[in-house]
């Protein structure tokens, strides 16, 4: 537990230390969504119609783009064996990095959903059940993306292939998330949803570290 | 039984004990799928709905049921080199992996052309096409993930993981997708609904299918057997292999 606490509390430090890294994603968050309705057109009728699958993919997309942040630091500074070499678990220590890069990285992604949600014209109930699927599916993206993180961590260009390997696997999230959403604005029961994305984010948190711990030990091995 | 399956896991043993399978197998995949295909598409009565496009069934459907079966081999391989470190287990995961990817590819191509005539498009978004089309990419980043590694043990170790991973999320894409669809739009097409089918019809389906299985692993031992020797070439048996030819 302490080493948890202490790894959760360098990561926050060594993020607060470099915020454009953590700002990227979100920019780049904001520009994908800003780029819809110039694709699709400004009627506000189209852009809520499609509102929630904006939003989902563009979110899906950020919290790949700022996996690289994972664990490529500490690889290529060498913390990442001196954790290997300390004998720690390295569920617990992926369980920490992803922590901390959730409260980094997801975390302000739910803050900046009322305002996403205004401008592609997103009903007020919708919005607010947009913000909380996001704050409900986001542990899981970082969860099932530190996978694809710790298995390229080695890599010298990761980024892409991350993409290619964690984006199936998102399938389902973005599936109940969006239907979620559209729920809600059409008056219907979140409850269901509710209880499924639960369901898929205690099934990450059971598996992913073991997955991610794994891969990070071998590209540790190498 | 277990030193027999201890030593079916060394490269060597393996490659001599399948040479002699070898000519067997093709012959016989060649004679199921080549009878199974004459049967298929010459003897068979058309479908009173589809008529003749009906055929393009007995290529399509064992495709599809490989695409799936291949991902649980390929998964399979991996989780016995994960546990017992086998090597052959991770020669048989990279054998299988492009195979895989091909006759899922076959399966989607197939659904595509037989889609057309019968439901007046190439391509519906329907739970079944779409779970493929994330199994063909869950392939394809397998296959790509081994390209980018360059340490074969670290790649096979990783590859072991994601196909690992893949294969505990296989069952929940395939469920939301179904939900998916059913929460979206009415049921205008099902595959799962098809009428019936007579005898004459669904055996040879039946043939062609044990063919296809036939021919994949016919292909994987053949891609196997390239492997072992590709990673085995400093070895002596190797070489005396080779020059032996």
């Amino acid at each position: 537990m302490s080493f948890f606490l202490s790894s959760v509390a360098r990561d926050l430090r060594v993020h607060i230390r470099k915020p454009s890294e953590v700002l990227n994603p979100l920019v780049f968050f904001a520009v994908v969504i800003s780029l819809f309705p110039l694709g699709i057109g400004p009627s506000p009728e189209q852009l809520s119609l499609v509102a929630p699958g904006i939003v989902w993919v563009a979110a899906l997309l950020a919290t790949l783009m700022s996996m690289d942040l994972l664990f490529r630091s500490d690889y290529e500074d060498g913390s990442l064996e001196q954790v290997v070499l300390s004998g720690q678990s390295l569920v617990v220590f992926t369980l920490a990095k992803v922590f901390a890069h959730w409260l980094i990285a997801g975390l302000p992604l739910v803050v900046l959903m009322p305002v996403v949600g205004l401008v592609v014209f997103l009903e007020v109930d919708g919005i607010w059940t947009l913000a909380l699927s996001l704050l409900l599916v986001s542990p899981t993206l970082s969860l099932v993306g530190s996978i694809g993180a710790a298995l390229t961590v080695g890599l010298p260009r990761g980024g892409l292939l991350v993409t290619i390997l964690i984006l199936p696997l998102y399938v389902p999230v973005l599936i109940l998330a969006t239907a979620m959403v559209q729920a809600s604005v059409s008056g219907s029961d979140v409850t269901g949803y509710i209880y499924w994305l639960l369901a898929l984010l205690l099934l990450a948190l059971a598996l992913a570290p073991l997955a991610a711990g794994a891969s990070l030990q071998l590209s540790v091995d190498e | 039984m277990f030193n027999w399956f201890h030593r079916l896991g060394s490269p060597r043993t393996f490659f001599a004990m399948t040479s002699s399978w070898h000519p067997w197998l093709l012959g016989l995949a060649a004679c199921v799928l080549v009878g199974g295909s004459v049967w298929a598409l010459l003897y068979v009565p058309p479908d009173y709905q589809q008529g003749n496009s009906v055929r393009i069934m007995y290529i399509h459907v064992p495709a599809a049921i490989l695409a799936q079966s291949g991902y649980m081999m390929m998964a399979g391989a991996a989780i016995v080199y994960l546990v017992w470190r086998i090597k052959l287990a991770d020669m048989a995961m990279a054998a299988v992996a492009p195979l895989g990817a091909s006759i899922t590819f076959l399966a989607l191509v197939t659904g595509a052309i037989w889609g057309k005539p019968t439901w007046g498009t190439w391509w519906v978004w329907d739970a079944r096409l779409t779970s493929t089309l994330v199994l063909f990419f869950l392939y394809v980043g397998v296959m790509a993930l081994r390209s980018a590694m360059e340490g074969r043990e670290q790649a096979g170790r990783a590859c072991a993981i994601l196909s690992v991973v893949g294969l505990v999320n296989l069952p929940i894409i395939k469920y939301s997708v179904d939900w998916w669809y059913t929460l979206h739009q009415p049921a205008s097409f099902k595959l799962t609904e098809k009428p019936a089918m007579p005898v004459e019809m669904w055996l040879p389906l039946l043939v062609m299918v044990i063919g296809y299985y036939l021919f994949f692993f016919t292909v994987w031992f053949m891609r196997l057997r390239n492997e072992i020797l590709v990673r085995e070439q400093h070895t002596d048996w190797v070489r005396t292999w080779v020059s032996d030819r």
